[in-house]
């Protein structure tokens, strides 16, 4: 579960990207997070992976309290969430199957788990055949899928996506956030970022809006507001 | 999420961090080997200053004459009083006949010498000393003494190994400190690039929440086997120089009264000191570069 209790947030240079946020986002839902550019969508995300910190309010994230965490418990609260962003992040050097190798070792799974999750997570997103490719040999849909797979393959509680669409045509967006939906679907708390109004209103989900770094709408259906794109 | 130390992932990281920066890493195995052999030779002139200190110690004496109008009764009875002048290990008396055998022994072939008149030579003492750096003070010491007419040192001998071993042991902490400091300099850079080249990796791994301990690992591999690969490679040329060396001064005619300690009795602590330097500098230096990276 993530709850954010009047959450505010500023950056070094007194940008005060987020004024006081209230939400809660209960296990096994799916959410949409909509709102202008610079809305303060992304301060939310950094806010969750515990990248930036709160000035004021408290945040829970899958029971740790990202308030008053110590150093010791960040990549714990860390290994709760997989996180996708708009550029995928893949490291280019690696093989599909190095790249998901790679962040299960790094959590200390053991070598026969790896061999045995990597194949059904890469069934999962379709991608069975490519684990020997490398990520540049790839179209972007599919890198954004490998993204996907490496953030489901140590079975986090919540998967977070920043525009995880936001390079992709059309046509693999909607494919890559019906993917998004069917992870949900099989237990997986998710939460996307995104400006694609089409999107958003095909799946009627529920949806977070964001604007000046304050909630302006949070209901089941459609894109609310009409700025959108900037 | 298993605790344990996965060794073999962190050794293979380190390694290809390692060739990943193919010549920076030769230029930090360079330095260190650079500073483990400047360190090890100056240690080991420093160590053979030292032994041939104590040979001296044990060999080198001093020559009191006694007054000529002394009785070989008379000169003998300085004996006690001689061993009473501090510093002095112990006086052993030399009568003219045996002095004069002594002289005959060493020039057998110079007919001229063979039948002198012992009473041309005096009687003497040969003293030893305890401490060889107190020697200027024990002859003046041994001067004082009545019936002693002249004494006889080898001072230069004596002062000038002392000084030797003085100075190398000077020059030797001075180096060993500098070139300590440089070779932690440049390997801590070297690692620092490798950090550099591995950022991504290292946001992605902190990302998916690996520990720091995870993330520093193979940083510290790498610096671990720079540094013991410059230990092994300096431990190596080392023995090639002292051996060299050593040849050297066997060969040398008017070198031939300085021994030189085999290095088959040098070999274990000269492994084990650049063994440890090596890895204090490797793991100094990707500590000191993995410091100020790791803090998120
Ligand atoms: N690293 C940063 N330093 C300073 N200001 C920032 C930084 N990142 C974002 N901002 C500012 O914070 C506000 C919210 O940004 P962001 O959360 O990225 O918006 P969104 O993702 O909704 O487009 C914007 O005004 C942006 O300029
Ligand atoms: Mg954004």
């Amino acid at each position: 579960m993530i709850r954010l209790k009047d959450v505010e947030m500023e950056y070094e240079n007194g940008t005060k990207a987020i004024k006081g946020i209230t939400l809660t986002i209960e296990d096994g839902e799916f959410v949409f997070l909509v709102g202008p550019s610079g809305s303060g969508k992304s301060t939310i995300i950094k806010l969750l992976t515990g990248e930036v910190e709160p000035c004021a309010g408290r945040i829970m994230i899958n029971g740790f309290s990202v308030s008053n965490i110590s150093e010791k418990q960040i990549p714990l609260m860390r290994r709760t969430l997989g996180v996708i962003f708009q550029d995928f992040r893949l490291i280019e050097k690696k093989t599909v199957y190095d790249n998901l190798a790679f962040v299960m070792r790094a959590v200390g799974a053991p070598q026969k788990e790896i061999r045995k999750r990597i194949p059904y997570v890469l069934h999962l997103v379709d991608l069975e055949k490519k684990a020997d490719s490398y990520p540049t040999e790839l179209s972007g849909g599919e890198q954004q899928r490998v993204a996907i797979a490496r953030a489901l393959v140590n079975n986090p509680n919540t998967i977070i996506a920043d525009e995880p669409t936001g390079n992709l045509d059309p046509e693999r967006s909607l494919e890559l956030m019906s993917l998004l939906v069917k992870i949900n679907e099989l237990g997986t708390t998710v939460v996307v970022v995104t400006h694609e109004k089409d999107l958003v209103d095909r799946f009627g989900k529920r949806v977070v809006t964001i604007d000046s770094g304050h909630v302006v709408n949070d209901s089941v259906g459609g894109y609310v507001g009409g700025h959108i794109h900037g | 999420m298993a605790k344990r130390h996965d060794f073999r992932y962190f050794f293979h990281e380190g390694l290809s961090n390692m060739f990943s920066h193919g010549f920076m890493s030769f230029a930090a195995i360079g330095i260190t080997v650079a500073c483990l052999l400047i360190m090890g030779t100056f240690t080991l002139v420093a160590v053979n200053a030292n032994a041939l200190l104590a040979d001296l110690e044990q060999e080198n004496e001093i020559l009191a004459y006694v007054d000529d109008s002394y009785t070989e009764e008379q000169a003998k009875a300085l004996q006690s009083q001689l061993e009473k002048v501090p510093n002095v290990a112990s006086a052993t008396y030399i009568s003219k006949e045996e002095a004069m055998e002594d002289f005959k022994a060493q020039y057998p072939d110079e007919e001229m010498f063979q039948d002198l008149d012992p009473a041309i030579l005096r009687d003497r003492f040969a003293i030893r000393m305890v401490d060889l750096k107190l020697q200027s003070q024990t002859v003046e010491k041994v001067k004082e003494v009545e019936g002693i007419a002249e004494v006889n040192a080898f001072e230069e001998i004596a002062g000038g190994f002392v000084t030797v071993r003085n100075v190398a042991t000077v020059v030797c902490v001075a180096l060993i400190a500098i070139l300590f400091i440089v070779s932690v300099f440049i390997i801590s850079n070297t690692i620092k690039l490798t950090t550099f080249d591995r950022r991504e990796e290292i946001a992605i791994m902190r990302m998916v929440g690996a520990t720091n301990g995870f993330i520093r690992w193979p940083f510290v591999y790498e610096g671990f086997m720079i540094g013991f690969l410059g230990a092994v490679i300096s431990f190596f040329l080392q023995w090639a120089l002292y051996e060299a060396v050593a040849q050297g001064v066997d060969t040398n005619d008017t070198l031939q009264l300085i021994r030189i300690i085999p290095f088959s009795q040098l070999w274990v602590p000269v492994a084990g000191v650049f063994a440890g330097a090596g890895i204090l500098i490797g793991v100094g230096g990707s500590l000191s570069a993995i410091r100020k990276f790791l803090q998120v």
